[in-house]
């Protein structure tokens, strides 16, 4: 089992190393990626937006249970929405929910590739296939997928505003007060560096299930499944290591 | 020209050529049969370059493939054109856009060079009208003829043909034969083309190799075939009783 992991460790990484040579046409990379910047940024826009409102609500909701007959004041639910969402919920559940929509369409489409010998007849006209079916999606996550938890994180602000003052678990300027309070902007670096390092994860690790699968249809099922489990999984790893790393 | 040199290639413990040496001819419809199993695909991946050899060298004219660097390699494979079973067209592109691919890829042409081209050689391969048509609105044959197309837009120098006719009506394959056949004269080109069919070996089989169990059971021509006293090789092409009957009433009359 520890040699298996060394031996695909080994192939993630010589994988990484082909897919980021230098291209053949930078024009047809160009155009790929752009291609991959809407298919995962315009394609995700509705799901993260739909995420990130429940994740503000939920929050303030919450909160507001937890807070009630304590002696903290109500506006730090505006407070709390903001950091929470920034830090933490923003980045790693948008990106968890996108290792499940965009991680297993990509380990599906590059191994559905290499099942219809498409990446053979790449190879032979002369194509580095690892660069081109790979490259683009790496660099279109990790452009989009960081505007797309910034949204989330905005949404989620908002999310919570409606589900803390249009229920009057608290007033419009007590949730603004707290929302203004306190504000790091160490925090929002950090919610980019947490969504370039999972928008890394999320493309590459489908990708490498695709690209090397092997079988049939009931193969490819799986590496669709292990794509999205193996990315949750280093995606809540790299979450605790960054959060080690970013707040010492 | 393509030559292969004592090709060994196992998986794991499983030998399944066991050192095949050959020539294939520019100019030649080079045809690889064998029965399932017998390692044709293998050897054609190992020609082509998609498998590495347990040992064992591959000369395309006068340079040996596999000791090149992964960049010379790749300034090979632009000399090389290929056909699959099931033609690998890519789904989500049109006609053009496939047989165009290798062009945005390689060559700097104008869009308009481009369409010209792949005009040119849609209409070699007799498919005027299927520029925009996608390949799961197209039939078989017409899918393999676009993969001929997208295979020879290059002006490949080299080309493999793997099962060209399979899943295809007898008329189909004749016409898919006949068009691989004018291709590799008028161009010049060495090709390969691994098949089953029957029909393949003597009508454009200029150069045969027959394997079993990996290794070479007959080597040949299509004129050579009827007479040949090769009774693995006679078991073969005249599998059916059918056939049989049909040799033996040719070898009567002649």
């Amino acid at each position: 089992m520890i040699l298996n992991f060394f031996h695909n460790f080994g192939r993630y990484l010589t994988m990484l190393w082909t897919a980021f040579s230098k291209p053949e046409k930078f024009s047809m990379y160009y155009k790929e990626t752009l291609r991959q910047m809407n298919d995962i940024g315009v394609g995700s826009l509705t799901i993260v937006g739909l995420i990130a409102i429940f994740i503000g609500a939920v929050t303030a909701v919450q909160f507001s249970y937890q807070l009630d007959g304590t002696l903290v004041p109500r506006y730090y639910i505006g407070y709390i929405v903001r950091d929470s969402t920034i830090i933490e919920l923003a980045p790693t559940i948008t990106c968890l929910v996108l290792a499940g929509k965009v991680g297993s369409n990509i380990a599906a489409e590059i191994g559905g590739m290499r099942q219809k010998e498409h990446i053979d007849a790449m190879e032979i006209m002369g194509v580095n296939t690892a660069a081109y079916l790979i490259m683009p999606k790496i660099v279109a996550a990790v452009i989009v997928i960081p505007m797309l938890v910034a949204i989330a994180a905005f949404v989620s602000v908002i999310g919570g505003y409606a589900a803390a003052v249009i229920p009057q678990l608290m007033s419009e300027a007590e949730y603004i007060q707290g929302v203004r309070s306190f504000f790091q902007p160490f925090n929002v670096t950090m919610m980019f560096v947490k969504a370039i390092v999972f928008a890394f994860i999320l493309t590459s690790v489908p990708s490498f299930q695709g690209y090397y699968v092997k079988g049939g249809s009931i193969e490819l099922g799986q590496a669709s499944t292990n794509a999205v489990v193996y990315s949750d999984i280093l995606i809540l790893l790299a979450d605790y290591v960054l959060a080690l790393l970013l707040t010492q | 020209m393509i030559r292969a040199e004592n090709l060994i290639k196992s998986f794991g413990e499983h030998e399944v050529l066991k050192g095949i040496t050959t020539e294939f001819y520019k100019g030649k419809t080079n045809l690889i049969i064998g029965r399932s199993g017998a390692g044709k695909t293998v050897l054609l991946k190992l020609l082509v370059g998609l498998f590495t050899p347990t040992s064992g060298k591959v000369w395309y004219d006068d340079t040996d493939f596999f000791a090149l660097s992964k960049k010379e390699k790749r300034n090979i494979r632009m000399k090389v054109g290929m056909l699959f079973q099931a033609s690998a067209l890519f789904d989500s592109m049109t006609v053009e856009e496939n047989v165009r691919f290798p062009l945005d890829m390689f060559t700097n042409m104008t869009s308009k060079e481009k369409l010209t081209r792949v005009n040119d050689v849609l209409h070699r391969v007799s498919l005027d009208e299927a520029n925009h048509r996608y390949p799961s609105e197209i039939s078989g044959g017409m899918q393999k003829r676009v993969g001929i197309a997208r295979a020879i837009v290059l002006d490949p120098e080299y080309l493999f043909c793997d099962e060209p006719n399979s899943g295809l009506d007898p008329k189909t394959s004749i016409v898919i034969d006949e068009l691989i056949r004018n291709i590799t004269v008028e161009n010049n080109i060495t090709t390969i083309i691994n098949t089953h069919d029957m029909n393949s070996v003597m009508e454009i089989g200029d150069n045969i190799i027959l394997l079993n169990q990996g290794n070479i059971a007959w080597h040949g021509d299509n004129s050579q075939v009827l007479g040949s006293e090769n009774e693995f090789l006679q078991n073969f092409i005249f599998a059916s009783p059918f056939l049989q009957r049909l040799r033996n009433s040719a070898l009567k009359k002649s």
